[in-house]
């Protein structure tokens, strides 16, 4: 709680300088004269509440992570600790479970030991925290001062503060490229060690996948195949959801901007923008309880074999209705984009809408419409829970929809749910697959937008 | 077009099959033929819009007719004599401040269900939901007179049959009958869906805590990604000099929109869970991993909106002797702020539908109390709705929907007022 405190006592002196300096420089201003000085009271304000609060906050954000093993030490260092036994395991149980009861987080212990190092880890904490504390608020008054000492007509405290400001907005656009090598870098890493284990032909070209038999200690040499995995992917993904959205997509798009009345499209293109926005797990939870049975009911009726309660075809069916409004404002996007004059030319040439349309202004706005196909399905390979919910768990190599296949998001989920040893070939596979699915997703990215872009010029 | 025959045709009677012979037989089947084409192919794309809003309708009228029994709950008025039975409490214990510990080892589950075998015959303690426990202690609680004669209370009926009772079968439809005939049954609203948190028994759940655990990573995610989102669009849209570095954040911005979710899920585990040790299944940790898939959102948002702030205001603010931090903090910003608040709530709204991410830091736990902090273990609204969704209970089907609804009514609302402060805030310059 003390960090807290230490907080909001900074932040605090932080206001308050800003409240002293800034009547200061007014004061000052008023003696010199406006055209004397540099900076408005306010900029002065600012500068010296800078100087107050942020060394006083880097240090404590410092302070907080290294005061875990400077209590530890310390209680280690107690008398009461010398009991402890040897073992690393039941010695850091033990000393887990007492800073729990120390901070309130546990009421009973599981470990007698335990007990008797309460006192000295609340000790530690508390001398530690009040040390930083302290520390803090000094270095809080000492920045403040020398911040207020600074306070003169030609001091240029207006560029220092801009200054610091475009720092901040630089480093926060630098977060973006942290984030990239970030995954690039984790994913890298983890695959690396997967593929120290695993041949990554064997994981790229393999036809079998069973990672539970590689767990449980049969070797590693058949376990890991990927070839089911990207068929289910790409058969649910690429094939049975573009079956669905491209030809619902493009011939909403066309309806509603070369037919329906404006009234009509004010409200249909809100109400097909709601298909994106509801959540992934509504229309999970819709596929498996309501498409699922309904589907495999329909392939029992019709003699269908291997109709399984979850289905590549229900997933695929669900997920194409949510691609449905990326691929319809793509192929509206780019069809409002064929010059005015060629639409014109084909109905000057007594040509009907429809003819207009299919013959002129498709094939114009096609590197569009198969740029937007791209994106889609890029967003309909990388999606999770539809197929987590209602495609099914065995790596199937079918071409059969109504059985049950895996994906690639599905096994990831697989892995990563159950027990996590972080040495073990099961979990680190599922690192292997994220780093496939961002490369497959990256460069379908890369081709649709330069497709879009090459096209875009084309009219320009 | 049809009518427009030249003049230069003859006009003999014989039929010629030449190209521009507008009033023979030929031309005209053709043209009906076009015309028939046409038509149809309208008809094809109002049958595509009217299919994929006809899904939608489908979807939500499943999910309200599912979800909205969930809300309700079958309740039974079950005669108890305190009197008579084992109940082991003190009367006069009830009035101190030991009250609650009292009431707790008086023995009440075995109370209740001996009162209800006697009431409805054997079997009956199966037809009383274990909750019954704490409607009945909070009776006492209340009214501690209660104990010195008999009363009778409402209590929630178990999981079969609150299901026979709204029409979903099952073996306890014969004791719902029975109750029925007895007059002893009645349905209310389950106010405890909205203020339990998860539990094992369908009759006992409800959705405060992941709303909670919701609303807590929501707020992290909003006070990382929105600073952050907003200061790197104006770095990008109003300073940032043309070079390989800026090309190089534009690049990974716009890929990062693109990464597919559960992608971040992974970043998540490997950095914030493996290597800086937070907390798993901790509100903090989903809200920094979602804040990182929302960036990208409120950046692209928030660079359109900065663009879209004509020139003029800056050249003139510049003109009065602003300084470029000046101009874009006094000026451009505010003039932008709607949009990017658009932005911002449409990609908040994305990230409180998201769950793949969070599945992968492990915020699956069985979580059986709303979270205090940020660091403790929590579950969300959309993975409270996934982990039911697993649950084999039939009870839960219900609870699910319901679930979903409340989900579906946070995200409308986030919508309508990002539309609304669209249509509200939108300036043609």
């Amino acid at each position: 709680m003390s960090g807290a405190m230490a907080l909001f006592v900074v932040v605090a002196l932080g206001a308050i300088g800003w409240i002293v300096a800034r009547a200061r420089a007014t004061r000052m201003q008023a003696e010199a004269g406006r055209l004397a000085t540099n900076s408005l009271p306010s900029q002065h304000g600012w500068y010296v509440a800078l100087w107050t609060a942020l060394p006083a906050l880097v240090f404590l954000t410092i302070w907080a992570n290294v005061t875990p093993a400077l209590v530890l030490d310390s209680v280690l260092a107690s008398p009461a600790a010398q009991t402890l036994p040897a073992d690393g395991f039941t010695r850091s149980a033990i000393l887990g479970e007492a800073r729990a009861l120390a901070s309130g987080a546990r009421s009973a212990a599981f470990n007698p030991l335990s007990t008797t190092l309460v006192e000295p880890f609340r000790a530690a904490t508390l001398r530690y925290g009040g040390m930083g504390a302290l520390l803090a608020v000094i270095l809080a008054f000492a920045g403040g001062v020398y911040g207020l000492s600074r306070v003169r007509p030609a001091f240029t405290a207006r560029n220092r503060v801009e200054r610091l400001v475009m720092w901040a907005l630089l480093g926060a656009s630098l977060i973006a490229i942290i984030t990239t090598a970030g995954i690039v870098a984790s994913l890298l890493f983890e695959s690396l060690r997967f593929f120290s284990m695993v041949n990554p032909l064997d994981f790229l070209l393999g036809l079998k996948w069973s990672p539970q038999s590689a767990a449980m200690g049969y070797g590693t040499k058949d376990a890991f195949g990927a070839v089911p995995l990207f068929w289910g992917t790409i058969f649910i993904g690429a094939i049975i959801a573009m079956i669905v959205a491209i030809p619902l997509g493009l011939m909403s798009a066309i309806y509603l901007t070369q037919y329906a009345r404006p009234q009509v499209r004010k409200w249909m293109k809100p109400i097909l923008e709601v298909l994106a926005g509801v959540p992934t797990v509504v229309y999970g939870y819709f596929a498996a309880l309501t498409i699922a049975p309904a589907l495999r009911h329909a392939a029992t009726t019709l003699g269908i074999s291997g109709a399984s309660s979850e289905s590549a075809l229900a997933a695929g069916l669900v997920m194409g209705v949510m691609i449905i409004p990326f691929i319809s404002s793509m192929a509206d996007d780019s069809i409002a984009a064929v010059p005015q004059a060629m639409r014109d030319g084909s109905l000057a040439m007594g040509a009907t809408t429809s003819e207009t349309i299919r013959k002129v202004l498709i094939p114009a706005a096609l590197p569009g419409v198969v740029g937007g196909v791209l994106l889609a399905v890029s967003r309909a390979i990388g999606e999770t829970m539809i197929v987590v919910m209602a495609a099914g768990l065995a790596a199937n190599l079918t071409l059969n929809p109504f059985s049950s296949v895996t994906t690639v998001t599905t096994q990831m989920v697989q892995l990563l749910t159950g027990d996590q040893e972080f040495d073990s070939a099961k979990t680190l596979a599922a690192f292997a697959l994220g780093l496939v699915l961002f490369v497959v997703t990256l460069l379908l990215n890369i081709v649709a937008l330069r497709v879009v872009k090459k096209y875009r010029e084309a009219y320009e | 077009m049809t009518s427009a025959a030249p003049l230069s045709q003859p006009a003999t009677g014989r039929r010629t099959a030449a190209p521009t012979a507008w009033r023979g037989d030929a031309m005209r089947r053709r043209i009906a033929r076009r015309y028939a084409a046409e038509r149809r192919f309208r008809l094809l794309g109002l049958a595509a819009v009217l299919l994929s809003a006809g899904f939608l309708a489908f979807l939500l009228v499943t999910m309200v007719g599912n979800g909205a029994r969930g809300f309700t709950r079958t309740e039974i008025a079950l005669p108890i004599d305190f009197q008579h039975s084992a109940i082991l409490i003190d009367p006069a214990a009830l009035t101190g401040p030991g009250a609650e510990q009292a009431i707790a080892n008086a023995n009440l589950p075995a109370v209740i269900d001996a009162a209800a075998n006697t009431a409805f015959g054997e079997g009956g303690a199966r037809m009383i939901s274990p909750g019954a426990q704490l409607a009945v202690r909070k009776a006492i609680l209340a009214d501690p007179a209660l104990l010195n004669g008999a009363a009778t209370i409402t209590v929630p009926a178990s999981e079969g049959v609150d299901l026979a009772a709204k029409g979903h079968g099952g073996a306890d439809e014969a004791a719902v009958a029975r109750l029925k005939q007895a007059g002893a049954l009645s349905t209310g609203f389950n106010l405890r869906f909205l203020t339990a948190s998860d539990g094992t028994d369908p009759t006992l759940v409800g959705i405060w805590g992941a709303l909670k655990g919701s609303l807590l990573t929501m707020s992290i995610t909003l006070g990382l990604s929105f600073p952050i989102g907003v200061f790197a669009a104006l770095y990008l849209e109003e300073y940032a000099p043309r070079n390989r570095w800026t090309d190089l954040i534009e690049v990974s911005i716009n890929n990062l929109a693109a990464v597919p979710s559960i992608i971040f899920g992974l970043l998540g585990l490997a950095i914030f869970l493996n290597l800086m040790h937070l907390p798993r299944s901790a509100p903090l940790v989903g809200g920094m991993t979602l804040a990182l898939m929302t960036m990208p959102v409120i950046v692209i948002a928030g660079r359109n909106a900065i663009k879209a702030v004509p020139p003029s205001i800056r050249d003139a603010a510049l003109g009065i002797g602003a300084s470029p931090v000046q101009v874009v903090f006094h000026h451009v910003l505010p003039l932008a702020l709607p949009g990017i608040l658009t932005g911002t709530i449409i990609g908040m709204a994305r990230a409180l539908g998201e769950t793949a991410p969070l599945l992968m830091i492990g915020m699956r736990a069985f979580v059986a109390s709303p979270p205090h902090g940020i660091t403790d273990p929590a579950s969300v609204l959309p993975v409270q709705i996934f982990l039911w969704s697993d649950e084999v209970g039939r009870g839960f089907i219900e609870k699910t929907s319901a679930a979903i609804i409340v989900l579906l009514l946070f995200l409308l609302t986030m919508n309508s007022i990002a539309i609304y402060l669209r249509n509200k805030f939108e300036k043609k310059w």
